[in-house]
């Protein structure tokens, strides 16, 4: 699905025509861009793009997005032409180019996940509300379905904001998003009785080494 | 120098040639969207794959593949034309069918390699994607459907023009080339992209839907917008020249033009000439060609060896030659070339020549600018010195900051720092093994600042052992032939002007101050009605250069020839048969009776014009006492609108509209869609 953009408009760019480094990120932009070679420093626009959705993400207690005159503002803090900035901006799915609610939730629909029951979390996204590609009245939750990531060993997974939220189920999606709305801080990692990505119950293979080390040598 | 074998055949290519130059060298044709001799390598088209040993079990992308030693290339295994059919396949997914309404039909390289590299049948039922069409300006319009994303139009803006508005956006199946936020595209070469793409995604604005590849007759002719002397092509159906399209020559314009060429083609139908005219009680009327010659004849009558003739810009060789004989009979040798009022001393053609050349420029390592512009004055030179800055030229300028499109070290307006330059740049000249300085009409205005100019020959050694970095930069096609001839007197317009002739021939000059001449009896011989015909008494209809064969020297002094591309309109003709028909009346008959005849006679006075080619100019630069320049002596660019330089292009309502939109800020972003 294409990204949604915003136009160039006169009400945005009076909004954010004067968009500047605040003094922390201004001191966190040279720190990237003293990261690369003098001449080379257009290396930086991934990470000062994202420092900026940050900053305006910050501003609005939002997720954050990227105008198009903090893209201009980026490509001029970096001396490169203003398309290859919106180039990058346009091109990674991480940079949202309208504006977010406060919490972006990002639903994985890829095959495994969806095998898994990633229907299930949708479910509960849209009992509360959400819609695909829209932001809640509230402006508490943004809904997207994004394309892999990487956490099939895990899934159904969403990723919300900077967090993944894996083993879903609509029950423990439904607390998540309840925990959020509540303005508390959900545990983030599986939501099952599980270590990471190992076996769901403790481990299935290895049980020795559980509670001590122990030596299989002698077993083989 | 590595030796590979292409389907058997063994070969040597330059070392650092790649496996697709390879194959051009051994005869093979490689189909290839992406790939472009002038720009760098993408490798994303994938249509040149081949079969390379020793390597991976699977087609390889030519272009992109070094071509080594011991390699065996094959180009026509069972392999290779299945990998191009799949390719060709999967570039057809979302192309639209649509080529019996695309202006490219007919001259498209997807249309024709779908037919030599296709399956010839389609499989597919799905729906095709969509794009939207994108705005880009003035002279190219976008079908983005069409697009197969070779990105070869980006390339060009970034690597050659230097102006990056062009960018691919999005990722996938929604990437999309646009130009920023829909902007028109800011550079004058912006009409190469319609060359450079190889469907019609990107097609000419003023040519849409005007005619087809097939209908067209083809006529090589010469470009007259500027000093450069582009090589081009002029399309002609029935009476109307279509479009002009660059031809390649390595040595002028490699195979650009700039807008200005491209659109001027459009003003040959507006705003003609095309009957004469006599001014009776202060207005002008229509009159026969008897009519304005016997008026003629009556005033030359009184005026004796009182003439004079001023030569435009876009003349011929010809017309000037058969002006001046005409003069010469009439016992007169007031002739100018230099309309604009510029006097420099031209009594060697060396010292006002573009020595370097044009082709040797781009491996200068250091340059000076000497008020001159060159991005408007002469956009393919700039070109050139733009690679020369991308190999690691330094280039220094005097004059107003402009946007060159390459990093400038401007060391201020002042036109006296000829006289003692920053020690920045006497450093890189001091290091350069091919330096170059380029001067332009707003430096040699003055006597003192054409001398100045030709002193750097010896302070920054510009002169070496096959070498001669001095160049003064031309703005004007008929300026190089013109000196040659002898059109320029000492003093230029000023002493001119101050013999008062009685008689004024202007020969297609429109950018002359006339106001001295308020009491010359003016004849304007000239093709549109601009500001020469305006102030004449007697105007004759003649043709523009895509009317008459034609031969134009350029900046560097290549003298090349032009082809008749279409007859004047109405009852213009070419210009050396007005002359040669006036000459008669005036009782001072021309000695020749055809063209032909005429230009035996231009070869056997001026033998430089009868081969095509560089006129080898003897160095010898003349002694010129001048006073130093003064401080604080500003320079000033002598284009103020690069779209609107000459009488052709102010009839032109594309050049007219990219000058109000590209270069004075009005809006037709929303008019045109």
């Amino acid at each position: 699905m294409a990204a949604k953009r915003l136009p160039d408009t006169p009400e945005i760019r009076e909004r954010w025509g004067s968009f500047a480094w605040t003094k922390d990120n201004a001191a966190e932009a040279r720190k990237v861009v003293d990261r690369y070679p003098p001449g080379r420093q257009q290396s930086a626009v991934i990470p000062l793009l994202d420092l900026a959705q940050r900053q305006i993400g910050a501003e609005t207690n939002t997720q954050g997005w990227l105008p198009i005159p903090v893209i201009e503002y980026v490509a001029a803090f970096l001396d490169m032409p203003k398309i290859r900035a919106y180039e990058v901006a346009t091109f990674y799915t991480m940079f949202n180019l309208v504006p977010v609610g406060r919490h972006h939730v990002q639903v994985c629909g890829t095959t495994p996940c969806m095998l898994r029951g990633s229907d299930d979390v949708l479910a509960a996204c849209y009992v509360r509300g959400m819609k695909k590609g829209h932001t809640t009245g509230d402006g508490l939750f943004t809904l997207t379905e994004v394309e892999c990531l990487g956490v099939c060993a895990n899934a159904p997974m969403v990723q919300i904001n900077d967090e993944n939220y894996e083993d879903l189920t609509f029950d423990s999606m439904t607390a998540i998003l309840d925990a959020l709305a509540a303005g508390q801080a959900p545990k983030p990692g599986p939501q099952v009785e599980r270590q990471t990505s190992a076996p769901e119950g403790g481990p299935t293979t290895l049980q020795a080494m559980v509670k001590e080390n122990h030596d299989y040598r002698g077993e083989w | 120098m590595p030796k590979l074998k292409v389907d058997g055949v063994e070969i040597e290519v330059p070392q650092g040639a790649t496996v697709l130059q390879a194959c051009e060298l051994a005869g093979k044709e490689i189909p290839r969207f992406c790939y472009h001799e002038r720009l760098a390598i993408a490798g994303n088209c994938r249509m040149c794959l081949v079969e390379v040993k020793p390597g991976p079990p699977k087609p390889q992308a030519s272009c992109a593949l070094p071509a080594a030693d011991n390699q065996e290339i094959f180009t026509m295994t069972p392999m290779v034309k299945k990998a191009r059919e799949g390719v060709m396949e999967f570039l057809l997914i979302n192309h639209p069918l649509d080529c019996p309404i695309c202006d490219q039909g007919g001259e498209c390289d997807l249309q024709d390699q779908s037919i030599a590299y296709g399956k010839g049948h389609s499989r597919y039922d799905e729906n095709k994607r969509a794009v939207t069409e994108k705005y880009m300006g003035p002279v190219v319009k976008t079908v983005m459907t069409r697009c197969i994303q070779c990105t070869r139009c980006i390339r060009f803006m970034d690597q050659v023009a230097g102006v990056e508005d062009l960018g691919a956006i999005g990722r996938g199946e929604d990437m999309e080339i646009t130009s920023y936020l829909e902007h028109a595209l800011g550079s004058e070469l912006s009409g190469n992209v319609i060359d450079l793409c190889p469907v019609g995604a990107l097609t000419s604005k003023p040519y849409t839907f005007e005619a087809r590849p097939w209908e067209l007759r083809k006529v090589p002719a010469i470009d007259v917008t500027d000093g450069v002397g582009t090589n081009i092509r002029l399309d002609v159906r029935g009476r109307d020249v279509m479009r002009a399209l660059p031809r390649i020559n390595e040595d002028v314009n490699e195979e650009w033009a700039h807008d200005k060429t491209r659109y001027v083609v459009d003003g040959l139908t507006r705003g003609r000439l095309d009957r004469p005219w006599l001014r009776e009680n202060s207005k002008l009327r229509q009159a026969t060609w008897e009519e304005a010659f016997a008026k003629i004849a009556e005033i030359a009558a009184e005026a004796k060896d009182s003439v004079a003739a001023v030569a435009g810009d876009l003349v011929d060789v010809e017309t000037m030659y058969a002006a001046k004989q005409l003069l010469a009979a009439l016992g007169s040798t007031l002739i100018e070339g230099r309309q604009t009022g510029l006097a420099y001393d031209a009594s060697n053609l060396a010292a006002v020549n573009f020595n370097t050349t044009i082709a040797g420029i781009e491996t200068a390592d250091a340059i000076l600018l000497v008020g001159t512009n060159p991005r408007w004055e002469a956009s393919l030179v700039n070109t050139r010195i733009r690679k020369a800055v991308l190999a690691g030229a330094k280039v220094f300028a005097i004059g107003p900051e402009v946007d060159l499109t390459y990093k400038v070290q401007w060391l201020g307006d002042d036109l006296s720092l000829l006289h003692k330059l920053p020690k920045d740049a006497t450093d890189a000249f001091k290091d350069a093994q091919r330096p170059a300085v380029i001067v332009g009409g707003a430096a040699i205005k003055t006597p003192a600042g054409q001398a100045a100019s030709l002193a750097l020959v010896k302070t920054l050694d510009l002169i070496r052992d096959g070498w001669n970095g001095f160049n003064v930069l031309h703005t004007v096609a008929a300026r190089t032939g013109g000196l040659m001839l002898g059109y320029a007197q000492d003093g230029g317009m000023a002493s001119l002007a101050q013999k008062a002739p009685k008689l004024l021939f202007l020969l297609g000059a429109d950018e002359a101050d006339l106001a001295p001449f308020a009491k010359s009896f003016k004849v304007y011989l000239g093709h549109h009605g601009d500001k020469g015909a305006h102030a004449a008494d007697v105007i004759l209809p003649g043709a523009a250069y895509s009317e008459k064969h034609g031969i134009h020297v350029n900046l560097e002094g290549r003298v090349q020839y032009s082809e008749k591309a279409v007859d004047a309109p109405g009852d213009a003709r070419e210009d050396w048969s007005i002359l040669r028909a006036l000459s008669d009346v005036l009782g001072q008959r021309l000695p020749f009776d055809s063209f032909g005849e005429l230009r035996a006679r231009l070869f056997a006075d001026h033998p430089e014009f009868a081969e095509p080619g560089l006129v080898p100019f003897v160095w010898a630069p003349p002694k010129i006492d001048a006073p130093k320049i003064g401080k604080g002596t500003e320079v000033a660019y002598p284009i103020k609108d690069f779209y609107l330089t000459n009488p052709i292009a102010r009839a032109s309502a594309t050049l007219q509209r990219c000058s109000a939109e590209l270069l004075h800020g009005q809006d037709f972003a929303e008019a045109a869609e």
